[in-house]
């Protein structure tokens, strides 16, 4: 795999001298090398594990916690980002408090990520951010599969589409969400793609035979 | 016969794509109609959906820098700035001064590319078929220096993890002058064809309008937030790649509607050439490349980050499971967000300003679908 190497023949001959100055740090094999020694330079050797965030302190991460008690799994931050992790059941009613009482007015993202491995396999995440504090805040939360979380439309009307995307692509369904179909893919498909079982080939053979004709599916 | 014939019906529902040129890609909206009023609308989408998140987690990370070019295609650029800071943020390292001095001049001619390419199909949709030989020349121009940069006009792979690959050809500097100097005179070409044009802006005004409050509420950005009235752009309110640096400023407008967003990206045409001048001026010496390895492995960990693209914000969240390859590589598409709006702002309008409203939002179905 190695770098890429500059395509075809790109112009700039100047790119030549800067490579040249670069090469010869690295003769011999090319092939499978350690580690780079000169990676990341704050996190130190072996990186840990788990995500080495921190505490996040501040007004704000004391007022969530004080409103919602031990709804509230964590504050934390990593590389100046700040999350919250709340259980499943409270999420709408922390984006609402949120929106209400923080100026948290604009659900930027809604996304899921999958963790085939974790009892609650999905992390359900929403990225918020506030005009008036110019902040960013990630809210996340643990879901089992199969459970259904409480649809977000009700507080910010982006989710609508984010939603549907989200169980086009990871198979959640969400409670009270006013149109729960599918938008990228056709409403037939079997399969949720973003699954990490999901196979990068795979595909949903007898839709593509049966609407698109293609003996071998693929 | 029936006692009733199609002239007693009063709602018509009317397909309108996946192909239609109005509709800039194989977008499909059902339209529901009350003899020329919009009663009520549905996208159909996924056409071009080519699971690009998919993808990234079976690409290590530099691989997958050539994909994301292929989202918003007409600002690729945009697309791999936004790439490649999420997973220096991942990293924890940051360009060089002078590869981020090139990224910036590079983007903004990238912002100036896209929006001709929307000024000249959006008076196309509207009937002024000159503005679209107009625009497209003098985005060749910027194709032409992109071409000369890295060896493609569209999918430029321009940048890579940690800073640049490629240095600036000789004359660069003098190319992009070149290209201010050209460009300014010929915004108020434009200007002067459609901006007081009695049919541009009759066509324009008080149509699909979005105000402040639906803008926040549909999360929509870019410039039909700023026509909404917000003065918000995240160069300014998150600055990245040095952009606090350069003296601009962000157009807005008032009444949200179709002519507003027209004027906000005209006005950007020109703020993007200032940054260009000034970016020109003071690239500063130095490498082009940060201190990354030749193997990519962020350490667990993840991030969000975002970037003012020319049609709103572009946001990457990278999830790193410490591997060579992105665990979760998840795109905030401008285009899909801004689309959803779409209902909104045609509802109650004219069937033939749908095409003026689509034309507005400027959308790239290469993004909206991934």
């Amino acid at each position: 795999m190695a770098e890429e190497e500059p395509p075809g023949g790109p112009p700039a001959p100047k790119p030549e001298g800067v490579e040249a100055a670069k090469v010869p740090a690295k003769p011999a094999a090319d092939a499978v090398k350690p580690a780079p020694k000169p990676a990341a330079a704050p996190p130190p050797p072996k990186p840990p594990a788990t995500m080495a965030a921190t505490l996040w302190e501040s007004d704000l991460a004391t007022e969530i916690k004080q409103r919602f008690g031990n709804q509230v799994r964590e504050t934390s931050t990593y590389l100046g980002q700040n999350f919250v992790v709340v259980s499943p059941d409270s999420v709408i009613s922390v984006l609402e408090h949120l929106k209400l009482e923080a100026d948290f007015d604009y659900l930027v993202d809604l996304t899921l990520v999958d963790w085939p491995k974790r009892a609650e396999r999905f992390d359900l995440i929403y990225i918020l951010y506030s005009f008036a504090r110019n902040e960013r805040l990630r809210i996340k939360t643990p879901i089992a599969d199969g459970y259904k979380p409480e649809s977000a439309v009700s507080v910010h009307l982006t989710a609508n589409w984010l939603e549907r995307e989200a169980f086009d692509m990871f198979g959640v369904e969400f409670e009270g969400h006013p149109d729960m179909r599918r938008i990228l893919l056709p409403d037939e498909w079997q399969g949720h793609p973003l699954r990490k079982d999901y196979g990068i080939l795979q595909q949903d053979n007898r839709w593509v035979q049966e609407n698109l004709g293609i003996e071998s599916g693929q | 016969m029936p006692d009733s014939t199609f002239l007693d019906s009063t709602e018509l529902v009317l397909n309108m794509g996946p192909q239609h040129p109005s509709t800039h890609g194989v977008l499909r909206v059902i339209l529901k109609l009350d003899g020329e009023k919009v009663l009520g609308t549905e996208c159909v989408l996924g056409y071009l959906h080519r699971g690009v998140e998919k993808i990234a987690e079976n690409r290590t990370y530099a691989q997958f820098n050539p994909y994301v070019d292929r989202m918003d295609y007409v600002a690729a650029i945009s697309n791999g700035l936004g790439y490649c800071l999420a997973i220096e943020k991942l990293l924890n390292v940051e360009a060089p001064p002078r590869a981020q001095a090139i990224r910036v001049i590079l983007t903004e001619l990238n912002r100036i590319a896209s929006h001709l390419l929307w000024l000249g199909t959006h008076a196309l949709d509207i009937g002024a078929i000159t503005p679209v030989f107009y625009c497209l020349r003098e985005r060749e121009e910027a194709l032409k220096i992109f071409e000369k940069y890295c060896g493609a006009r569209l999918t430029t792979h321009a940048f890579r993890i940690g800073g640049l690959l490629y240095e600036t050809y000789e004359g660069f500097e003098q190319e992009i002058r070149d290209f201010c100097d050209m460009f300014i005179p010929k915004v108020d070409e434009y200007e002067e064809l459609l901006t007081n044009n009695r049919i541009w802006v009759g066509r324009l005004k008080d149509v699909g309008i979005l105000n402040a409050e639906e803008c926040k509420e549909y999360g929509v950005t870019g410039p039909v937030l700023r026509a909404a009235g917000v003065k918000w752009d995240l160069r300014k309110a998150q600055p990245y790649s040095g952009y606090e640096n350069y003296d601009f400023e962000i157009p807005i407008r008032e009444n949200g509607d179709t002519y507003d967003r027209y004027i906000v990206r005209m006005e950007e045409m020109r703020q993007s050439v200032r940054i260009m001048r000034q970016a020109v001026e003071k690239i500063p010496a130095g490498p082009i490349m940060g201190k990354v390895g030749k193997v990519i492995k962020p350490p667990v960990g993840e991030a969000y980050v975002s970037i003012e693209a020319p049609k709103g914000e572009l946001g990457y969240y990278v999830v790193s499971d410490g591997s060579t390859q992105p665990y979760r590589c998840r795109v905030r598409p401008p285009s899909f967000i801004n689309l959803q709006a779409l209902d909104r702002m045609i509802r109650g309008g004219l069937i033939a300003d749908v095409v003026a409203v689509i034309g507005t939002l400027d959308i790239v179905l290469g993004e909206v679908d991934r």
